[in-house]
């Protein structure tokens, strides 16, 4: 266990001076900018993320989704007539290293974060968020605790909201009646998902058949697990955990002929854009999700379109949510009028005021309000992957 | 009935991978008495190679696995003479140490060169699996190969090392390293051959865990290396038929512990047998208490 631990260090040492690199370039040239303007006042809003790492695709997703916001708000005019300046470092979606990007980034000026990516990350730095009383709101965070501190909201669905909405999702559109959970047992998201879906399932009248658990120690087999829903005649599974051990379930799946509905939450997108992954094994994937590239409405359809254009690439929920979550800021903002030159905790006081009388018309959803416990009220929709392409359902 | 098979064939493979790599350990640890900690990153190189050969160069599977048997020899060899030779006298201590420190320096390497992206890994094997039972039991052609790989890996070896000089030598050295020298035998040559084989089973144990389980990063060759040192162990480090039984009861203890006693407490089933096994019988299950004579 220590070896693994170690090689992690060793690995995040490296990375981190990777990061540095990239970031300390951004910086300088930033900040020489920022000197040079007469007004030198700039509102600094940080994100830190997985930019490296098994949980890649979020972190760059997030990043990509908040500087396509940043860039369109300083393009119409800034917030409150002044710019805005983003900062970003890679935390590889581990605590500690979450925590130490968070000090990095308040070096650099921070005064609201959107972030972090990842629920484990997100969990640590809210802590210090809330010491410093820091306005926070993670677009992907979704362990319960995050929103406990009064400074720290949400854009997604909570891991109990994502349990909830997948039994009232999945019973409502009558996909299944009986249902296997294969969960990561020692990853608070998965389990949290589960523990809820477990819960709301009789309420939907669905019956759960088989739960079977995986540690991080032992991820790559599971063939024993599927032989359980196999044999349990599950007619779909859940599989709430991230898109790389979802990779290998869906091929050992394939490999036994066992061929139930499998979806999947937040974590499982992403699998499309796995480099060489074999996309037949995700054929009739569903994917709980508050988001559609394929949607036609707007704002939906123009961000799609500059997403694509700017990144060569079709967003997908994390950078939906980081979008709308600079958005949130923004909103919050104009409404309690904050300047930059205000301290980090009065900006927080006083944007905390008015996040309960916002309401944005968002990518991943239309009015979305927040309640005063820093959770979003929206409607939760699912894609299902079609000829190696996610279509709305 | 068609569950027990499927877990049963499922704990098989997982263990016949397994078994392949604790060879590699044995052999090692039989002859140069030591503990090589880098092998699990050898198996992880193998992958890394086949990837871009296959995956990346389009070049065919067959062609893939050679390529990354050839380098893990080199590299096996490579690594032997540069940080294990010059210690031959050294306490095993350091050895040992050094080894970790290879296994680092190989972890890190791979991290800088491929980055910390979990890469998918494209099958090299393209059998189609084979049902048994109307189709309850499904054998996975990655499955098939697997077993036979061992079968075959296991009956070459025992006679390579029975009818061949230089397996005949190698079993001297593992006797007594200071009478196989006054016999005539190149003690150096004879362990660098053992590192050259110990590294060609990983790169071939890489290719078949990589195949069946199709992610790849730094960290890959890690998990499944601790696990094989294990089941050297418990079929009693040094012997070859030992690693043979060790790594396959180990996949089948693991896949039914899993099966039938929970999913979560697998490992620690599976090293609580361990203990048991090394309680009752300390030198693991084919393990050979060696008299010293005085």
């Amino acid at each position: 266990m220590k070896k693994f631990m170690t090689a992690a260090v060793a690995m995040a040492m490296a990375m981190s001076l990777v990061a540095c690199g990239g970031s300390d370039k951004e910086t300088a040239s930033a900040s020489t900018s920022n000197t040079d303007s007469k007004e030198g006042a700039t509102f600094v809003i940080g994100n830190s993320g997985p930019l490296t790492g098994g949980a890649a695709v979020y972190g760059n997703a997030v990043k990509n989704g908040i500087q396509l916001a940043v860039d369109e708000i300083n393009a119409a005019g800034g917030i409150n007539g002044y710019p805005v300046k983003f900062v970003c470092e890679d935390d590889e979606a581990d605590a500690e290293k979450a925590v130490n990007a968070y000090n990095t980034l308040k070096d650099q000026g921070m005064q609201v974060m959107v972030g972090t990516t990842t629920s484990g990350a997100c969990l640590a730095v809210c802590a210090e968020t809330a010491n410093d009383n820091m306005f926070q709101i993670t677009p992907s965070g979704t362990a319960v605790k995050i929103t406990e501190p009064e400074n720290v909201f949400r854009m997604c669905f909570s891991d109990p909201e994502q349990g909830t909405k997948a039994a009232q999702y999945i019973s409502e559109n009558k996909i299944a009646q009986k249902v296997g959970v294969i969960y990561d047992s020692s990853d608070p998201y998965s389990a949290g998902v589960y523990e809820n879906f477990a819960a709301t399932c009789k309420e939907y009248s669905l019956e759960i058949v088989a739960a079977e658990a995986f540690t991080s120690e032992n991820k790559t087999d599971f063939k024993t697990q599927l032989q359980k829903m196999k044999d349990s005649g599950a007619e779909l599974v859940l599989l709430p955990f991230y898109y790389t051990e979802a990779s290998l379930v869906l091929k050992q799946a394939k490999e036994m002929n066992f061929a139930p509905i499998f979806f999947g939450c937040d974590g499982m997108d992403g699998i499309l854009d796995l480099p060489d992954f074999d996309k037949s094994v995700a054929e009739g994937l569903y994917l709980l999700t508050p988001f559609s590239a394929e949607s036609t409405e707007e704002p939906t359809a123009s961000f799609v379109k500059n997403y694509q254009e700017k990144y060569n690439d079709i967003p997908i929920q994390f950078a939906a949510g980081a979008y709308d979550s600079v958005y949130v800021v923004k909103a919050a903002m104009e409404k309690a009028g904050v300047k930059p030159d205000m301290s980090v905790s009065e900006i927080c006081d006083a944007m905390k005021a008015v996040m309960t009388e916002i309401q944005v018309d968002g990518v991943t959803g239309k009015g979305v309000t927040f309640t005063k416990e820093g959770e979003p009220n929206k409607q939760p929709m699912a894609v299902v992957v079609e000829n190696g392409a996610y279509k709305l359902k | 009935m068609a569950s027990f098979f499927s877990y049963l064939i499922n704990g098989i493979s997982l263990g016949s991978i397994y078994a392949i790599i604790a060879l590699g350990y044995t052999m090692v640890y039989g002859i140069a008495k030591m503990l090589n900690f880098a092998h699990g990153d050898i198996i992880m190189v193998g992958g890394f190679t086949v990837f871009i050969a296959c995956s990346q160069m389009g070049l065919p599977p067959m062609v893939g696995v050679l390529l990354s048997v050839v380098v893990c020899t080199l590299l096996g060899v490579t690594i032997e003479r540069i940080a294990y030779k010059p210690l031959r006298g050294a306490s095993p201590l350091s050895v040992l140490i050094t080894a970790i420190g290879v296994s680092y320096f190989l972890q890190n390497a791979a991290l800088i060169i491929f980055g910390a992206d979990t890469k998918s890994f494209r099958s090299v094997i393209n059998i189609p699996p084979v049902s048994f039972m109307n189709g309850q039991v499904n054998i996975s052609g990655e499955t098939m190969v697997t077993i036979a790989a061992c079968i075959v890996i296991m009956i070459t070896l025992t006679l390579f090392i029975n009818k061949t000089k230089a397996g005949q030598a190698m079993l001297a050295v593992s006797e007594d390293k200071g009478a196989a020298t006054l016999m005539g035998i190149n003690v150096n040559k004879t362990i660098a051959v053992t590192f050259a084989i110990g590294s060609a089973l990983a790169a071939i144990a890489g290719v078949l865990l990589c195949s069946a389980y199709p992610v790849l990063s730094s960290t890959t060759g890690a998990m499944p290396g601790i696990k094989a040192f294990v089941a050297a162990v418990f079929g009693g480090i040094g012997s070859i038929p030992g690693a043979m039984i060790g790594g396959i009861l180990l996949g089948v203890i693991e896949n039914f512990a899993k099966a039938y006693i929970s999913s979560q407490l697998s490992d620690a089933i599976v090293f609580g047998v361990l203990i048991l096994v090394l309680l009752i019988k300390p030198t693991g299950i084919m393990g050979k208490v060696i008299q010293e004579k005085v």
